[in-house]
């Protein structure tokens, strides 16, 4: 068969993943209300289709990309002939069409997993599950066939070569960083779908919960892995050093986070004392509500953003629709079925229900205030009061004192009980931890720096606060029975340990890049030097690079420390053929203590460069942290208990009537 | 029942959200609104473009109403205005042109391929004028009352079509 | 990463830190490409914090700090002139917002329109604190089923036997439904 025909081949395979998820959608839901098995059954075999026709034009543009099919429009506008073929295989979703056929790629392999995975589940619970993932492809489906059509021809008179990818995606952190991204946004479909489906049946046990928890530590790892490579991407190749903006596409996806968190917390709750119920149905709603809001707002042109798709209003109007259906369908009905707030489980002020409560109540608070901080300007603006910018200072200035509170609490939370415990225990569990928090945070930046400081020194107490109690549950099963305790602790009990871990870690290197990080603009020729916290950078010599599709301006920069050398440092300035844009590629020394950062700004007369030169200690704890955290809800989401339940088949879940919930 | 009302407020918050997001679809988030509508003309003290011994002030732009334009030789939008700007001068608008960090060889070699519309030009070799103007791009165009006072501020180029929607329309309220 | 050598860089950290002083100041003078000189260092810090609280007009979500376009090198230029003219930071502020308009404050005054923006999250969080309070008051008041220490004992004794998988330390002290 001719590649030739492979873009129609593709569409058309859309527009059958499109029926797919139709009947994906429609059949099983059908089934399950008029409790007919058959039509129940529909709804694996669908999601296995929808991901096959999904996957099929996917492959179809990838094939596209490969061959440089350049008729194709979205390939010439994403893609070059000179183009690496890696580079080649990620333009894919370098642009907008391709990154939504992605987004549903993603989606029906979720959908596809569930489908596998969930054998156990109560027939028509999974059923209701597939088929609002089922709606929520079509919907997607639906939005490319109609307005992001990546197949879409340029003829009769297709362009020689393509327009090439945007140079600032070519790179390897943006190979992964969108896959990531996406697979959390989109896993918390999975979360959503078994809320819906919970609401729709009118049931909401102890097992729903334990169905939902894995999933949604999956998601929320990828999530922040996603996040993670989003901010290290930023970092080294935008060239300021910079490591979060708080620009509107960071925060679209920072508030799905945030959610996200909030309820991986309540389901633990959910789950171990079967209350507030509710709470998690909505959290679980709202976390991937603010996934497609993320979506929107990337995409619909309402913000102005560095990372912004080019937009068309067509493709947000589109998108604010399928918001606003998903959105408020899901609110609604949680409005008219969601169980009565009730308290079952007794607990007191101070209990780990207590503590967990404050967790999510500032998790969203944290969450809100990124939302009213994004789409301020937008609302001032809608209502005539004028323009005005919310930025980095601002969302700074509130996220400090919660992120300090909510620290208080996640010291607390491990070491306390359910339901309820004697304050005196409670201090008497945290006073080693706080006290040692306490002298070493006021201690460190005397020690580091030789002069003390505020924000160093809540900023270490803070991460100590929420590492030290940590050690606790080990330390009590290891003197119990020695290494051999260590495995009386759950997989998720280490899964939370590796999340809060992670969670100190970052905020130490959040700490102390933003206090001790140094920067230094200079003016440099071949032989100039600077001295920039104890190293000296020297520029060796400058020389002319040629790409497979660029021709840079190297410099060679010797750094050395103590008359030692320590890295020769190649920054480029690379000028991409075919697009004529210039791009900084900034050098690196990395190292676990501290990077070098070397940039080419601008060329000065009389062959000197501007040279941007960052020392920025602890920079990687960032990024280390939120991997440690990933790993701590994958690591949570693979627990025995998980597998065990499943195993032992559990008929009695079908039996809990909405009513007996609120008990 | 009561409680039942509570659990509509999260459907009642997204509606509400919704409507602002409706709203900022098809907006240009990049347009922007000058903060110098209904506040007097800067000062300045510059050149004219054509003689240096000329100098220009503030008081150029009183007593008649005026359409500064901000331009510069580097600027290709500024080219296609042009025919705009000729339109607009023939029709008697009086044009003062501020040449925006350009040379006046440059600037003597536009108006010579492309026409010249202005009755006076300002020559801003350092955009000082431009920045006191909350200028960032060329071309922009301001229309100034007899009085000095800027009433009217237009970002990118004068379309033809925006020759008759809103130029002639907005000098011809302002009076002679 | 070895203890020993995070030690050793503290240490030397601690040495340079002093002797960097100078240095630090003097790297905080210059942003983005051209150099801008202060002989007081105190202006330089003020210079590093203005240009990164301000927005560039013209890019689409930068600082003065960071941009490259020639409006934000002209405002970096205006700003470090009308610092060494003894202007406040207030000062400084008010005129470029007095030409390029409230947006280029990336912290929004606190004005009427603003305060929902600055009172928000405040209050969401005392309204958050009275429900939670709310909340944990009623459910203090639900302690009837609970179990007392004995009958605890006795339900940890039979979750031992019966569940060997593994438990968290908290698991032993509440009953599975």
């Amino acid at each position: 068969m001719s590649i030739e025909w492979l873009p129609e081949l593709g569409f058309f395979a859309l527009l059958l993943a499109l029926a797919a998820s139709v009947l994906q959608a429609v059949v099983p839901l059908l089934g399950a209300w008029r409790r007919n098995p058959l039509w129940m059954s529909f709804a694996q075999p669908m999601a296995a289709a929808q991901f096959c026709f999904v996957g099929l034009a996917y492959l179809a543009l990838t094939l596209s990309f490969y061959n440089d099919l350049f008729s194709v429009a979205y390939v010439a506008q994403n893609s070059n002939s000179l183009l690496p073929w890696y580079y080649k295989l990620s333009a894919v979703w370098g642009g907008h069409e391709g990154s939504v056929l992605l987004w549903s790629l993603l989606l029906s392999a979720w959908g596809l997993a569930v489908a596998v995975f969930s054998g156990r589940l109560p027939r028509d619970l999974l059923a209701r599950v597939l088929a609002v993932m089922g709606m929520i492809a079509v919907g997607f489906l639906a939005f490319v066939i109609k307005t992001s059509n990546p197949f879409a021809r340029l003829l009769p008179l297709p362009p020689g070569d393509g327009a090439d990818l945007n140079p600032l995606l070519q790179d390897p952190g943006l190979i992964v960083h969108p896959p990531m991204l996406y697979m959390g946004y989109v896993g918390f479909s999975v979360a959503f779908s078994f809320a819906i489906a919970a609401l729709l049946g009118g049931r909401l046990d102890a097992a729903w919960t334990r169905w939902v928890r894995p999933w949604s530590n999956i998601a929320w790892a990828f999530l922040s892995v996603g996040i993670a490579l989003g901010s290290w991407w930023a970092y080294y190749e935008l060239g300021w050093g910079g490591w979060w903006f708080w620009d509107p596409v960071e925060n679209a996806s920072l508030m799905p986070w945030l959610a996200g968190t909030a309820l991986i917390h309540s389901l633990a709750v959910t789950e171990k004392r079967g209350t507030f119920k509710s709470w998690t149905v909505l959290l679980a709603i709202l976390t991937f509500s603010l996934s497609l809001l993320g979506t929107f707002l990337v995409r619909s042109g309402v913000l102005t953003s560095v990372h912004a798709f080019a937009n068309d209003p067509s493709r947000g109007t589109f998108i604010l629709v399928l918001l606003g259906i998903t959105v408020g369908a899901s609110l609604l009905l949680f409005a008219l079925r969601a169980p009565r707030v009730t308290t079952r489980g007794a607990f007191s002020w101070i209990s780990r229900d207590a503590m967990l409560l404050a967790n999510n109540l500032l998790l969203l608070v944290m969450m809100l205030t990124v939302l009213l901080g994004t789409l301020y300007p937008l609302v001032l603006d809608a209502l005539g009061l004028g323009q005005i910018s919310v930025g980095p200072p601002y969302f700074n200035l509130v996220f400090v004192p919660l992120s300090a509170v909510l620290s208080v609490f996640m010291g607390l939370g491990p070491i306390s009980q359910w339901k309820s415990m004697k304050g005196a225990e409670l201090r008497r569990r945290a006073r080693l931890g706080a006290l040692a928090a306490l002298v070493i945070g006021i201690a460190a930046p005397l020690l580091y720096r030789g002069e003390w400081s505020l924000g160093v020194s809540l900023g270490l107490a803070m991460a100590l606060w929420i590492a030290l109690p940590l050690g606790r549950d080990l330390l009590i099963q290891l003197r119990r029975d020695g290494p051999r305790g260590l495995k009386r602790l759950s997989r998720s009990h280490y899964g939370m340990v590796l999340g809060h871990l992670g969670l100190a870690v970052s905020i130490t290197g959040v700490t102390l890049v933003s206090h001790y990080g140094v920067e230094l603009n200079a003016r440099m020729a071949p032989g100039t030097s600077v001295e920039v916290s104890g190293y000296r950078f020297t520029m060796v010599s400058l020389d002319e690079r040629r790409g497979s599709n660029f021709i840079a301006d190297r410099a060679t920069i010797r750094v050395e420390r103590d008359g030692r050398l320590v890295r020769l440092m190649h920054p480029e300035k690379r000028v991409f053929l075919a697009s004529r844009q210039a791009m900084t590629e900034t050098a690196l020394a990395a190292g676990p203590l501290r990077d070098l950062y070397v940039a080419l700004g601008e060329p000065l007369d009389g062959g000197a460069w501007a040279v941007r030169i960052q020392v920025k200690p602890f920079v990687r704890w960032l990024w280390a942290g939120a991997l440690s955290m990933a790993i701590g809800g994958l690591l949570a989401a693979s627990d025995k208990r998980y597998r065990l339940r499943r195993r032992n088949r559990i008929d009695v879940v079908g039996t809990a009537p909405l009513e007996e919930v609120g008990r | 029942m009561r409680s039942r009302l509570l659990l509509f407020i999260p459907l009642i918050l997204f509606v509400a959200l919704a409507v602002f997001l409706w709203h900022g679809i098809g907006r240009d988030p990049a347009a922007r609104t000058s903060a110098l509508l209904s506040t007097p003309f800067p000062s300045f003290t510059l050149e004219d473009l054509d003689d240096p011994a000329v100098l220009h002030d503030q008081s150029l732009l009183d007593g008649q109403v005026s359409l500064v334009n901000v331009w510069g030789e580097w600027c290709p939008t500024c080219k296609q205005e042009m025919p705009q700007l000729l339109d607009l001068a023939e029709r008697g608008v009086r044009i003062i042109g501020v040449d925006y960090k350009d040379t006046r060889d440059n600037a003597h070699a536009f108006l010579e391929q492309f026409g010249d519309p202005f009755t006076f030009n300002v020559f801003d070799p350092d955009g000082s004028l431009g920045f006191d103007l909350g200028v960032y791009g060329a071309p922009e165009s301001f229309i100034v009352d007899a009085n000095g006072v800027i009433r009217y501020h237009h970002t990118g180029y004068i379309t033809p079509a925006d020759v008759d929607r809103v130029i002639m329309p907005t000098i011809e309220s302002l009076g002679p | 990463m070895s203890s020993f050598s995070f030690a050793r860089s503290l240490r030397r950290a601690l040495l340079i830190a002093c002797a960097l002083g100078a240095l630090v100041f003097f790297s905080l003078a210059l942003a983005a490409g051209e150099p801008h000189r202060f002989d007081d260092p105190s202006l330089a810090g003020r210079y590093q914090a203005l240009t990164e609280e301000l927005r560039c007009p013209k890019c689409e979500n930068q600082n003065l700090a960071s941009s490259n376009a020639p409006i934000a090198a002209d405002m970096r230029d205006r700003i470090s002139e009308w610092l060494n003219q003894g202007r406040s930071d207030e000062q400084i502020r008010q005129a470029l917002v007095d030409r390029f308009g409230e947006y280029v404050l990336y912290k929004p005054r606190i004005e009427s329109r603003t305060w929902l923006l600055w009172g928000l999250p405040g209050l969401a969080v005392l309204l958050g604190l009275v429900i939670l309070g709310l909340l944990i008051i009623r459910a203090r008041r639900e302690r009837v089923s609970e179990l007392d220490e004995r009958e605890r004992a006795r339900l940890a004794e039979l979750l031992e036997k019966h569940a060997p998988e593994a438990l968290d330390e908290d698991d032993r002290q509440e009953p599975r439904s």
